[in-house]
């Protein structure tokens, strides 16, 4: 705890918001595949994570899950749909399933975004080509507190 | 948390019932004629399903149509020019395909439905590709063609063509055992950045909608097959790679022993659906 705040601390010194996000092989899961601590140190943006969601080329999650109040053509019925998610899980939570989701459900289909090994033949991108040096997270630990920032929102009570 | 675990179970159940459902209960008929098997039991070695159907059940029903009739599917072209090329004498032994098989249509009767299949002079597990480039090269003394070109889909479609609506019984045991089982392992193997195998779209999923697509159990009595989307015949192999791709994997060749082994156990879990090649999908 101290340590995070520290952490906190020397990055709004630096005055970079995003300077030290918490790097994908260092992310600590809780028993119940949970997220205590923001990846980023600062609040995500919910309008941004809503573009995370419906983008193809981003998260993508409307390719599997329905987000009634979001405005996405198309929208799978692969996984369960979100609406409600904020009142169903806290922040925390929410966190860990969209940095990987194996944590809470193990061998769900769902894809993990914010990991970067243990992959089978893993790809440079959508070219079918093997991949080239390191692999980035599917998504950035700032899309992924935008997005955990989105979720909350979800609440129908 | 443990609130939410039984709303999550229910989803959950919601979910994979629908997947059940989810094929429609239409029936194949091809030139009014000919009667083709959309839904079987699985055979006993798939674990996953209880049922098979064809992908022909989980397209709209104007793109049904289209295969319906030979006149309006567009793969009837490819099969018209390939058996200008049956006819055709070519290479340097001075033979065409049909110097030694004769009609196409009487003598490769059957001959779809029972491929891959093991090959008891070269000791491998042959694809139909696969023998139609050995009789190039062998018999006819002429270049292959590439594994998944026009030249090649046209071809595997007229060969086809004279088993349409017979059962597919591809072996399972015997010679091709091991090569089987390395395609079943592939089958359930969660390749890619995403972490996807097979199964988790097309047993677990068939019937869902991921995006726009609508899940089909991946089935290849169709192939090859034509799409409305790229507007020409596609091979099986290739299909392979582009479903491969989408899980942000790096494929395999076409013609490679792992896409060959792939090929055999895909096409094994749809024994007992009628050969539908060429089809039309989208
Ligand atoms: C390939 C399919 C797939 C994709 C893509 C996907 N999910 Fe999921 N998701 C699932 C499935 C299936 C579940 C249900 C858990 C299980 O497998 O048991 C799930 C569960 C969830 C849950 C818990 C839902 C609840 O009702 O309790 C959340 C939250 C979630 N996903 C968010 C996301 C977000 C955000 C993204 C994109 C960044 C995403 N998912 C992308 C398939 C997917
Ligand atoms: C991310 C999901 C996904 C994965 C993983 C996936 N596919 Fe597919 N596949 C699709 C979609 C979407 C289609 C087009 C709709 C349909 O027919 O299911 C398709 C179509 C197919 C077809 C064409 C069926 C027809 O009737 O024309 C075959 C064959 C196929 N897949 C085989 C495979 C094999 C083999 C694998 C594993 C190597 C695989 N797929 C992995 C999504 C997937």
């Amino acid at each position: 705890m101290r340590f995070t705040t520290l952490t906190l601390a020397m990055t709004l010194a630096a005055g970079a918001a995003y300077a030290n996000p918490v790097a994908p092989g260092d992310v600590s899961f809780s028993d119940t595949g949970a997220i205590a601590e923001s990846l980023t140190g600062t609040p995500g943006d919910a309008a941004s994570g809503a573009k995370v969601l419906a983008d193809r080329g981003a998260g993508n999650c409307v390719a599997c899950h329905k987000i009634s109040s979001l405005d996405a053509a198309f929208q799978g019925t692969v996984g369960p749909s979100l609406d409600g998610v904020g009142d169903r899980w806290d922040s925390a939570q929410l966190r860990g399933l969209v940095a990987n989701a194996k944590h809470t459900f193990p061998g769900t289909i769902m894809p993990s975004f914010y990991k970067t090994a243990g992959y089978i033949r893993p790809g440079d991108e959508f070219s079918g080509k093997a991949a080239k040096g390191d692999l980035q997270p599917l998504l950035s630990a700032e899309q992924v507190e935008d997005v955990v920032a989105f979720l909350t929102t979800l609440k129908q009570q | 948390m443990l609130r939410t675990t039984t709303a999550l179970a229910v989803g959950l159940i919601a979910t994979a019932t629908l997947g059940w459902a989810d094929a429609d209960e239409n029936e194949l008929v091809v030139n009014g004629e000919i009667e083709i098997t959309t839904h079987a039991p699985a055979p006993a070695y798939v674990d996953g399903l209880t049922e098979i159907y064809s992908g022909w059940r989980f397209r709209e029903p104007d793109t049904q149509l289209t295969q319906m009739d030979d006149f309006d599917n567009p793969a009837f072209l490819a099969v018209d020019a390939a058996q200008i090329t049956w006819d055709t004498v070519e290479g340097e032994a001075g033979k065409s395909c049909a110097s030694c098989h004769g009609d196409v249509m009487e003598s490769m009767k059957g001959v779809r439905a029972t491929y891959p299949k093991w090959n008891e002079t070269a000791g491998e597990v042959r694809t139909l590709a696969m023998q139609i480039n050995d009789c190039r090269t062998e018999n006819l003394k002429a270049e292959p063609y590439d594994y998944t070109s026009g030249k090649m889909t046209a071809m595997e479609a007229l060969i086809s063509v004279p088993s349409r609506g017979m059962p597919v019984n591809v072996a399972v045991d015997g010679p091709v055992q091991s090569t089987w089982e390395q395609g079943k392992e592939m089958y359930y193997t969660r390749y890619g950045q995403l972490e996807l195998s097979c199964a988790n779209c097309h047993e677990d999923n068939y019937g869902n909608y991921i995006r726009a697509d609508h899940l089909s159990q991946g089935q290849i009595n169709g192939f090859p097959v034509y799409r409305l989307k790229n507007t020409k015949l596609n091979q099986v192999q290739d299909r392979f790679q582009g479903c491969i791709r989408d899980t942000r994997a790096e494929t395999f060749s076409a013609g490679s022993p792992e896409f060959v082994a792939l090929e055999l156990y895909v096409a094994s879990r749809g024994n007992g659906l009628g050969v539908e090649a060429p089809s039309v999908r989208n």
